[in-house]
C-alpha cells in the first residue's frame, strides 16, 4: 500500500495541550538500511521536536528505552525494524498499565517502588574480612541471570497481574531480584525476606502467564525464579508449622 | 516554561549536592548518605542508565587474588607508564594504594564479581599490566564481573544508595552553576524534566560527577547522554579544564552506531581496506601492517578518509574486512562480533565488511582535582582551591590518566575518588566549612541561558548543528592531529559558535521536554569540543592519545606537563606534573615501549 515507505503511528500525549491521548501516523522514505527502532524515533524527532521518549546508552545494557512496538515490549535500541514491521506499519506506544506522563515516557514510580519494596541490596551484618567475603564458583553461579536485569520494566508492564495489582504484586523484575537476594550465599536475611514476601499479593499474583519471559530483552526467566520463591515459601511454611508444632 | 525570574524561582537548600548519577557520583553519595548531611544527587537520568552501566571488562586492581604476591606498586608503574608519564603521580599513588580497600567495599556492598576455585574475586589480564615494575611479565590484575562489571558495579552502587536512604532528584537537569560575588561555588540552576520546574539548588558543596563528553564526536562508543554537562557548566562559569586534548580512541567503532569491535579481529587476520579495495596498511607499516600500535592504525585510517579514499556515500569511513576468513572461523571465535555487527552495522561479516571508523571511547582531561575531589582554578600559575566545587570521575582530571589511561582504570577510579570527595565533603561541612549565599543578580546570571533558550523564537535547529559540530571535531581533533588541519577545524568552530549561541527551541513546553534538555546538552558538547581543539592545537608535540604528524616525537624538554585551558582568555597555559608520591620513589620518564 505505501510501496517505499514506512507508517509509523505513533502515540502521542502531551498533558500540557492534549486532552486525551492519541496515535498520530508519521510516514517516512523506507530507510536504505535495517535500522533500530530508537534510530527510527531519531528520525522522526529531527522532523518534529516535539516528540519525546527515553534513551540512553542505545546498546540495550541501560534500560531507558522500553516500550510497546507493534503489540511487544521490548527495548527500541536493539529492536531492528525489519524484525517488527507489519504491512509497511509499526506502532509504538509507552508501556503499558503505568501512566503515561508524554507520548512514550511513562511514569515508573510504581515500578520502582516494588523495586525498593524487596530490599535490593545485600544484608550481612556479620562484621566484613579485610578482604572480600569468599564465594565459591558454584555460588557464585547462582546469580547468573538474575542480577543481570537492567530495570527496563519491559516484563513487569507486560504482565496481567502487574496491570491489576500494581500497589501489591511486586512484578516480575523485582521479584527476580528478590530471588537474586535469596540466591547469594553471602546474604543472611532469607527468612526475613521470605516473610516479607508471603502474604496472598506480593507473590502468589504470579499465575505462570509468561509475558515476562516473552519479552525480557536480556532472554532472562523471571517466571523461573519465582517458581523458586514458590518453593521457599512453601518450604519455609512447613519448617514453621513443624517448629510450632514441636 | 516562561522566562524565569528570580523573584518566583523555589529554592531548596541541601549540605551537598551531586551533580550525576554514575559511578563516581553514587559512590560519593553513598559516602554523603551514611553522614547525615542532607545531600542529594541530581541525575538526569534514572541512575542506573548512567554510563557506567556499559563498561564490561573490570575494574584494575592489586587485590592479589590471581597472584598473591600482586603489589600496588606495579599497578603504579603500569599507570604511570601507560599515562605517557603525565599522570600526577601523588593521585596515581593514592588510586593504587586505596584501590584494594575501595574494591574490597565493593564486593561487601554485593557487588556480584566472578571467583576463583578459591572463592577469591577473578581477575584477568588487560592490555598494559605487568608484574615487577615491567620486568615480570603480564599480569592479570583485572576484576570482573563477567564481561558486565560496570553493569553489576552501578546496580550494587545504586542498591546501596536506597539502603542507606540516599536523596535523588532524578530526572533533573542542571542547567549552570551559581557562584557568588567571592567566586565561590553555591549550587546549581536546575530543572525537572518531568514538568519543567525550574529551582535554584543551594548547596556548600557541589560535586561535578556527570562523567565524560565523547558525544562531541561523531563517532563514539559513549551513551547519548555523555555530553561533558558538568565540565561545561565549570567552563561557562570561567574555571579551567585540563588536558583536554587528551581522548582515547579505539581504531575499529562501528560506522554510525560506535560500538566497539574487538582488535582480535585483526588478530585472527582480517585487515582494514579503502574505497579501492586497497589493503592500505601496508603502505603504512609495511612490517605489522594492521597489527600496528591503535594510535598508528587509526591515524593511517583518518588519513586515507581524508585523502578522499574514505568508503561509502560520504567517503567517510573504512571497511574491516573478515570475509576471507571463512564462516567456521568467524563464527566459533568471533561470534561475539557476529552478532554485534548484524545487530548494529547491518552487515554479515560472513559476506560482508564492517564499516568502521576510529571512535572516540575515554575523556582524560577534565576540571581539574587535587585527590580529595577539590577543583581549582589557576591563579598565576598557581593552584587555587574553588570553594564549593568538587569533581570526580571521568568529568574530572586528578590526574591518573595523564595522557592515555589503561583498561580498567576507569571504574578503579570512579570508586576511589567518589569516596574520597564524599569523605572530605564529609569532614570539611561537619568542621564548619561552607560558602557564601548568592545574591539575586548571581541567580539572575545563571539563569541566562535557560531564559534565552526559552525566549528564542528563530535561530539555528539544534539537530543540525549537533551534526556540524560532531563532524567538525571528527575530522579535525580526531584520532590524528595536524596544525594545518586544526586550524581549520577552529575556524569551524568559530563559525559554530554563533549558532551555537543561537538555537531555536521549537518546542517550549514543560512535561518531559527533551528538545530542551538536548539543546542545553548541545551548548554544553561545544564548551568540550572549544576547550579540546584549543588545547589540541596548543599541545606540539604528540604524547599518549594525543598523536600529531607535524610533531611526531614525544618533547619532554617542552612538554612533560599539563596543559591547562581557561575559558575566559581561551588560553592554554602549562602546569607541572607531580612527581613527588608518599610511599614510593617518583617513576621517572622514559621512553615508552611495550
Amino acid at each position: 500500500m505505501f510501496g517505499n515507505k514506512l507508517k509509523v503511528s505513533l502515540y502521542r500525549y502531551n498533558p500540557e495541550e492534549d486532552k486525551f491521548p492519541y496515535m498520530k501516523n508519521y510516514v517516512i522514505d523506507k530507510p536504505e538500511r535495517d535500522i533500530m527502532v530508537l534510530d527510527l524515533l531519531h528520525l522522526l524527532k529531527e522532523e518534529d521536536q516535539s516528540i519525546s521518549y527515553r534513551r540512553s546508552c542505545r546498546e540495550g545494557v541501560c534500560g531507558s528505552d522500553g516500550m510497546n512496538i507493534n503489540g511487544k515490549n521490548g527495548l527500541a535500541c536493539i529492536t531492528p525494524i525489519s524484525s517488527v514491521i507489519k504491512r509497511n506499519k509499526i506502532e509504538l506506544r509507552p508501556l503499558p498499565g503505568l501512566p503515561v506522563i508524554r507520548d512514550l515516557v511513562v511514569d515508573m514510580t510504581e515500578f520502582y517502588a516494588q523495586y525498593e519494596k524487596i530490599k535490593p541490596f545485600l544484608q550481612n551484618e556479620t562484621t566484613a574480612p579485610e578482604q572480600e567475603r569468599l564465594q565459591s564458583p558454584e555460588e557464585r553461579d547462582k546469580l547468573d541471570g538474575l542480577y543481570e536485569c537492567i530495570l527496563c520494566a519491559c516484563c513487569s508492564t507486560s504482565c496481567p497481574s502487574f496491570w491489576w495489582n500494581p500497589d501489591k504484586f511486586v512484578g516480575p523484575a523485582a521479584l527476580l531480584q528478590a530471588y537474586r537476594f535469596l540466591a547469594d550465599s553471602r546474604d543472611l536475611k532469607t527468612q526475613e525476606r521470605l516473610e516479607a514476601l508471603s502474604d496472598p499479593y506480593s507473590v502468589y499474583r504470579c499465575h505462570g502467564i509468561m509475558n515476562c519471559v516473552n519479552v525480557c530483552p536480556k532472554g532472562l526467566n523471571p517466571n523461573k525464579a519465582i517458581g523458586e520463591i514458590k518453593s521457599m515459601l512453601h518450604k519455609n511454611k512447613k519448617d514453621i508449622i513443624v517448629s510450632d508444632g514441636v | 516554561m516562561n522566562n524565569i525570574f528570580t523573584n518566583n524561582i523555589k529554592k531548596i537548600e541541601f549540605d551537598a549536592l551531586i551533580i550525576g548519577g554514575g559511578g563516581s557520583g553514587m559512590r560519593a553519595s553513598l559516602e554523603l548518605a551514611k553522614s547525615g548531611l542532607k545531600t542529594a544527587v541530581v541525575s538526569k537520568v534514572f541512575p542506573t542508565r548512567s554510563h557506567t552501566v556499559s563498561a564490561q571488562g573490570g575494574i584494575t586492581c592489586a587485590i592479589a587474588s590471581a597472584d598473591p604476591n600482586d603489589d600496588w606498586r606495579w599497578h603504579m608503574y603500569d599507570t604511570v607508564k601507560g599515562a605517557d608519564f603525565i599522570g600526577d603521580q601523588d593521585a596515581i599513588e593514592y588510586l593504587c594504594s586505596e584501590g584494594p580497600k575501595a574494591v574490597f567495599e565493593l564486593e561487601h556492598m554485593g557487588l556480584p564479581f566472578s571467583r576463583f576455585e578459591n572463592g577469591r574475586i577473578y581477575q584477568r589480564p588487560f592490555g598494559g599490566q605487568s608484574k615487577d615494575f615491567g620486568k615480570g611479565g603480564q599480569a592479570a590484575r583485572t576484576c570482573a564481573a563477567a564481561d558486565r562489571t560496570g553493569h553489576a558495579l552501578l546496580h550494587t552502587l545504586y542498591q546501596n544508595n536506597v539502603k542507606e536512604g540516599a536523596n535523588f532528584l532524578n530526572e533533573w537537569f542542571a542547567v549552570d552553576l551559581v557562584k557568588n560575588s567571592k567566586d565561590e561555588v553555591t549550587g546549581v540552576i536546575a530543572f525537572s524534566i518531568e514538568n519543567g520546574e525550574v529551582a535554584y539548588l543551594k548547596a556548600q558543596a557541589t560535586v561535578l560527577a556527570t562523567g565524560g563528553a565523547g558525544r562531541i564526536y561523531a563517532s563514539t562508543t559513549n551513551a547519548l547522554i555523555n555530553t561533558g554537562d558538568g565540565l561545561a557548566m565549570a567552563l561557562r562559569a570561567g574555571f579551567p579544564a585540563q588536558d583536554m586534548e587528551m581522548w582515547q580512541f579505539h581504531p575499529t567503532g562501528i560506522y554510525g552506531a560506535g560500538s566497539l569491535v574487538t582488535e582480535g579481529c585483526r588478530g585472527e587476520g582480517g585487515f582494514l581496506i579503502n574505497k579501492d579495495g586497497e589493503r592500505f596498511m601496508e603502505r603504512y607499516a609495511p612490517n605489522v601492517k594492521d597489527l600496528a600500535g591503535r594510535d598508528v592504525v587509526a591515524r593511517s585510517m583518518v588519513l586515507e578518509i581524508l585523502e578522499g579514499r574514505g568508503c561509502g556515500d560520504k567517503n567517510d569511513h573504512i571497511y574491516l574486512k573478515l570475509d576471507h576468513l571463512g564462516a567456521e572461523v568467524l563464527n566459533s571465535k568471533l561470534p561475539g562480533i557476529c552478532e554485534l555487527s548484524r545487530t548494529f552495522a547491518h552487515v554479515d561479516p560472513i559476506y560482508e565488511p564492517i564499516p568502521v571508523v576510529p571512535t572516540c571511547h575515554y575523556m582524560m582531561g577534565g576540571t581539574p582535582t587535587n585527590i580529595s575531589g577539590q577543583a581549582f582554578t589557576r591563579i598565576n600559575d598557581e593552584d587555587h582551591l574553588i570553594p564549593g566545587l568538587f569533581s570526580a570521575g571521568e568529568a574530572a582530571c586528578v590526574s591518573v590518566h595523564g595522557a592515555n589511561r589503561l583498561g580498567g582504570n576507569s571504574l578503579l577510579d570512579l570508586v576511589v575518588f567518589g569516596r574520597a570527595t564524599g569523605k572530605h565533603i564529609q569532614s570539611e561541612l561537619k568542621s564548619g566549612g561552607g560558602v557564601d549565599s548568592a545574591t539575586k543578580s548571581d541567580i539572575e546570571k545563571s539563569l541566562e541561558r535557560l531564559n534565552k533558550l526559552n525566549d528564542s523564537s528563530n535561530g539555528h535547529d539544534p539537530a543540525d548543528v549537533k551534526k556540524e559540530l560532531q563532524e567538525c571535531m571528527q575530522n579535525y581533533f580526531g584520532v590524528f592531529r595536524r596544525g594545518e588541519f586544526m586550524k581549520k577545524g577552529l575556524d569551524q568552530l568559530n563559525e559554530l559558535k554563533e549558532k551555537v549561541d543561537n538555537l531555536h527551541l521549537k518546542d517550549k513546553s514543560d512535561a518531559f521536554n527533551t528538545s530542551r534538555v538536548e539543546a542545553i546538552e548541545l551548548q554544553n558538547l561545544f564548551e568540550v569540543a572549544e576547550s579540546t581543539a584549543i588545547s589540541a592545537y596548543q599541545r606540539t608535540e604528540s604524547r599518549g592519545a594525543h598523536a600529531r604528524d607535524d610533531y611526531p616525537d614525544r618533547d619532554d624538554e617542552n612538554w612533560l606537563c599539563h596543559t591547562i585551558y581557561d575559558p575566559i582568555s581561551k588560553k592554554v597555559s602549562k602546569r607541572g606534573v607531580n612527581f613527588e608520591p608518599n610511599k614510593v620513589e617518583a617513576f621517572p620518564p622514559k621512553v615508552r615501549t611495550y
